[in-house]
């Protein structure tokens, strides 16, 4: 009851947030100097037909907020618009290009998990000379962007070694995996970094709580006090990373996929942005958006299975 | 003292612990024992090293520390045990009760959870027996079984505690350590808890080892009584001789500044001074600094515990033991 | 409290060693600023003299570092590099710092309406990452420096706000507030002379965290060709134009680049966090 009530609430909120970023990404293209249509075509020969294209999508006849409900309508249709540049619709652009960024990022997010995991929880049980060196290799991590690790990458791997493909996405699933070995290890390298360390400090506090004293004290093996009150204490922080990590990943598909020439959806956001091709922008800004808030309220409704002081609301343990 | 046909529960020889970065050892050659189903009290200051000293029972030692001395259960060494020994003499032997049980208890988990994990994660149990046991024990401390399911921020610290005492006879222990159990409690809460720890070392026959800071409570539940002060017993003794009659300015001071209903109404002394800072080297008595009755000895010489006149039992380790006996505590 | 005996205050000072990690850092965050302010007159050579017939040339007493794929000299490009790729950051920082505190304090000390419209906002556009809302930007205004530098400016100040609400909201608590208030100073005479001060070193270190990240957001976008103009000599346009010295087998002149974005974000990073450590472990 409690749960559901809580759960209510945070998909209201969500819906709210997505209501109002929705109006950002469509109230962005109003920032630009001069009128809409110009800005649309901007520069292309605005042949009628092509005017006529727009206002019809657009309806830039009707007055601002019934084009933007217009909008808003269709996009929950499905209908994303047409690409100037492409001249083709966004869904369907976006249907050729979403698998294998997909597949991308959840091969970059199984590495983030096993590898970030793994690293924060050995600094933190194993302390010393380990942990210093896992600190130093996540500060480098952290410090390292993406498209950085990806030339690096490409250099000595595709490039020098030849142990992979420096460009292009496969074909075959085999093959795609692949071709997306190393753009999900470039994708991965900052986010392993961040993900160990929220790990290990979350981890050396919850070692930090008496709780873990008395469990040892107890005679509970070691590897049952780390598993079950240190790691476990920790993976409500950890979670909650969980939006962060995902629409990272999706942010920098944009730079690993133009690095790699592969064709998937970010490469498509960096030309629409060149070619200033503003309904696929659009298209593709609110679905990362969409999908930020969506991991994030996965989240939210999962952390009360992990935290039950959350719905339980005993105020006197929340300290 | 000991003969070895029937050895202490527990057993503390000289027992010294050195902590990286300090200039002077936290436990400095400490002797205590506590007999079968005896309960004794460990009265100091926060910092003087008696938490340290109920925990070294379990081996429960800061990383880093460097242990001298021994310490034995019902014979046995527990330093010189091995991984698997100590998983049993702390699922078995020995078990502790701790201050605080809001800290004490992972809020995560449920008390059921937190009441079996030890003995049946070690194997002593089955899943089934260990639940049994722990229903049993929950009534015996005045809770029924509704509490396994609920988690710990579910229930009054009072509860909690109750629960920390049942978990802390799961495995049927030789010896509870009770590390302040009822400071963190309201007052009417501790009353009841003390009431039922002595009522359950009847019960269960266990040897306890109550850590307090507070003396009076101390004479109230115990049989025998050690005082210490930075690192050291200072004076040991039956808890009415050592009341009546202390042999230690530290003993007489601490009782004199306990506010009293009967007797004489004083005012309260506050002892002067601080306890020893750790990053300093200790030459002659701990004491000496705060006490009246110093003198140039007790800057050179640390004291050793001497036996009181026609007291065997009662021992101090003061130069002047003598000088503050016969002069009643006042203020 | 008895309970952690390893965390006894008295024991906590003595193990307080200093990190070498630190000082390196802070040494690079000096010595990347110094080449940056110096640049006009280290370089050897004009960074966009084209040498097509000394292309790609290993480095040489004329080319210390050599040369990339269009015979421009690697140096000189780098120590220019260094202008653009600190100047946008630090515009992100000023910007995103000034704006941030300003609209923390008012919802801090204010609370109330502007309080609540705030942590809307906040959430709002922490759903927008800092890359993604300047390309949106970008998309409408164009390429070039400013568009990227104000769009991370509005995506990196809810960082700023946030931080700074919370501190004010500390710090009103504290009684030497009341104590001006009663004795008739005005609240923005409190905040600036007493309240600024006392949260400015926790902001100036969130600050110097914040550069390292948005040096990495603009190398990305003139990775993509989407931040500073194509000539202008910059680390991450250096990463782009590199890629085809690395296929021909000539990585230097991208390696090169890569090694100062992830050294100077690094630095950044180790600085801004000592400094936040150092500040928490004051107040506790």
């Amino acid at each position: 009851m409690n749960f559901l009530r809580f759960a209510a609430r945070r998909v209201a909120e969500m819906a709210a947030t997505l209501l109002a970023a929705s109006f950002v990404v469509f109230g962005a293209m109003y920032l630009a100097p001069g009128n809409p249509a110009g800005f649309l075509l901007s520069g292309r020969s605005a042949s009628p037909e092509a005017l006529a294209a727009i206002n019809a999508q657009y309806h830039l006849g009707d007055p601002f907020f019934v084009r933007y409900l217009n909008w808003l309508g269709d996009i929950l249709q499905g209908d994303f618009g047409r690409s100037i540049t492409y001249r083709t619709d966004v869904s369907r652009l976006l249907a050729d290009r979403l698998p294998t960024t997909l597949l991308l990022v959840v091969m970059a997010l199984v590495v983030v998990v096993a590898i970030g995991l793994v690293l924060g929880w050995v600094a933190a049980v194993r302390g010393g000379g380990t942990d210093s060196a896992i600190l130093v290799g996540t500060t480098f991590a952290v410090g390292t962007p993406s498209f950085v690790a990806a030339v690096l990458l490409q250099g000595l791997f595709a490039v020098n070694l030849g142990w992979f493909p420096s460009s292009g996405s496969g074909d075959g699933f085999l093959d795609k995996v692949r071709h997306l070995t190393l753009p999900a290890i470039a994708l991965a390298l900052y986010l392993i970094g961040m993900l160990a360390r929220v790990t290990r400090s979350t981890m050396l506090e919850a070692l930090d709580s008496e709780h873990v004293t008395v469990a040892r004290s107890r005679g509970v093996p070691e590897r049952q006090v780390i598993s079950r009150h240190v790691f476990r204490n920790s993976l409500g922080t950890v979670l909650t990373t969980g939006g962060l990590i995902v629409s990272t990943l999706l942010v920098c598909t944009i730079l690993v996929e133009t690095a790699f020439s592969i064709g998937g959806v970010g490469q498509l956001l960096e030309l629409s942005t060149t070619t200033k091709d503003f309904p696929t922008v659009q298209a593709i800004s609110l679905i990362i958006v969409a999908l930020f808030m969506a991991v994030n309220l996965i989240v939210d409704l999962l952390l009360p299975v992990v935290d039950p002081r959350i719905t339980l609301g005993s105020r006197s343990s929340s300290v | 003292m000991t003969s070895m046909s029937s050895p202490h529960t527990l057993d503390v020889r000289g027992l010294r612990i050195t902590l990286p970065g300090t200039a002077r050892p936290v436990l400095d050659g400490v002797d205590l024992h506590v007999g079968a189903g005896e309960t004794v009290a460990l009265v100091g200051e926060s910092g003087s090293g008696k938490t340290l000293t109920s925990r070294s029972a379990l081996k429960l030692l800061p990383p880093g520390a460097v242990v001298e001395g021994a310490v034995r259960v019902r014979g046995e060494d527990v330093l010189a045990m091995n991984a698997e020994q100590l998983r049993g003499l702390r699922t078995g032997t020995v078990s502790m009760i701790f201050q605080d049980p809001r800290a004490a208890l992972n809020p995560l988990r449920r008390i059921g959870d937190f009441l079996t994990e030890s003995v049946t994660l070690t194997g002593s149990m089955s899943r089934a027996d260990a639940t049994a046991r722990a229903v049993e024990l929950l009534r015996a401390v005045g809770l029924d079984e509704s509490a396994l399911r609920k988690y710990p921020g579910q229930v009054s610290g009072g509860m909690l505690q109750r629960v920390m005492i049942a978990a802390a006879l799961m495995g049927d222990p030789a010896l509870v350590l009770a590390d302040e159990p009822t400071t963190a409690l309201d007052v009417t809460t501790q009353a009841e808890v003390i009431a039922l720890l002595a009522e359950l070392r009847e019960r269960f026959g266990t040897g306890l080892l109550f850590v307090t800071h507070d003396l009076d409570l101390a004479a109230a539940i115990s049989d025998r009584v050690y005082v210490m002060y930075a690192g050291r017993i200072v004076e040991s003794g039956p808890a009415e001789a050592l009341f009546a009659r202390p042999r230690h300015p530290y003993t007489s001071a601490l009782l004199a500044s306990t506010p009293r209903l009967e007797g004489p109404q004083g005012r309260l002394a506050a002892i002067d001074g601080q306890p020893p800072d750790l990053r300093q080297e200790l030459v002659g008595c701990a004491f000496a600094a705060r006490c009246h009755l110093a003198t140039e000895i007790c800057d050179q010489q640390a004291p050793e515990p001497r036996t009181a006149p026609g007291r065997p039992h009662h021992q101090a380790a003061c130069h002047h033991s003598d000088r503050l006996e016969g002069s009643p505590v006042d203020a | 409290m008895t309970a952690v005996l390893t965390r006894r205050p008295g024991l906590a000072k003595i193990r307080t060693a200093r990190s070498p990690l630190y000082l390196v850092c802070l040494g690079l965050v000096g010595l990347v600023t110094v080449a940056a302010l110096l640049a006009p007159w280290l370089v050897p050579y004009d960074p966009n003299a084209v040498d097509l017939g000394n292309a790609l040339a290993a480095p040489s007493p004329e080319h210390l570092l050599g040369v990339d794929a269009a015979g421009r000299d690697t140096l000189s490009r780098l120590l220019l590099g260094a202008r653009t790729s600190l100047l946008g950051p630090l515009g992100v920082v000023v910007f995103s710092t000034v704006a941030g505190v300003a609209i923390g304090m008012a919802a801090g000390w204010r609370g109330g309406w502007l309080d609540s419209v705030l942590s809307r906002s906040t959430e709002l556009v922490f759903a927008f990452p800092g890359m993604l809302l300047a390309i949106l930007i970008i998309s409408i205004y164009g390429e070039g420096l400013p568009a990227p530098v104000i769009a991370l400016s509005v995506a990196y100040l809810p960082y700023v706000s946030r931080l700074t609400r919370s501190l004010v909201l500390a710090e009103r608590k504290r009684p030497y507030v009341s104590a001006y208030q009663v004795q008739g100073h005005s609240a923005l005479q409190i905040c600036l002379r007493h309240v600024l001060p006392n949260i400015a070193p926790v902001v100036l270190a969130q600050s110097t965290i914040n550069f390292g990240y948005a040096l990495m957001d603009l190398a990305g976008l003139s990775f993509l060709g989407l931040g500073v103009p194509a000539l202008t000599p910059d680390w991450g346009r250096m990463v782009f134009d590199g890629q085809t010295a690395i296929q021909h087998g000539y990585p230097l002149s991208a390696i090169l680049p890569c090694v100062f974005i992830v050294l100077t974000v690094v630095a950044f990073n180790v600085v801004g966090e000592r400094w936040a450590d150092r500040v928490a472990r004051r107040d506790r």
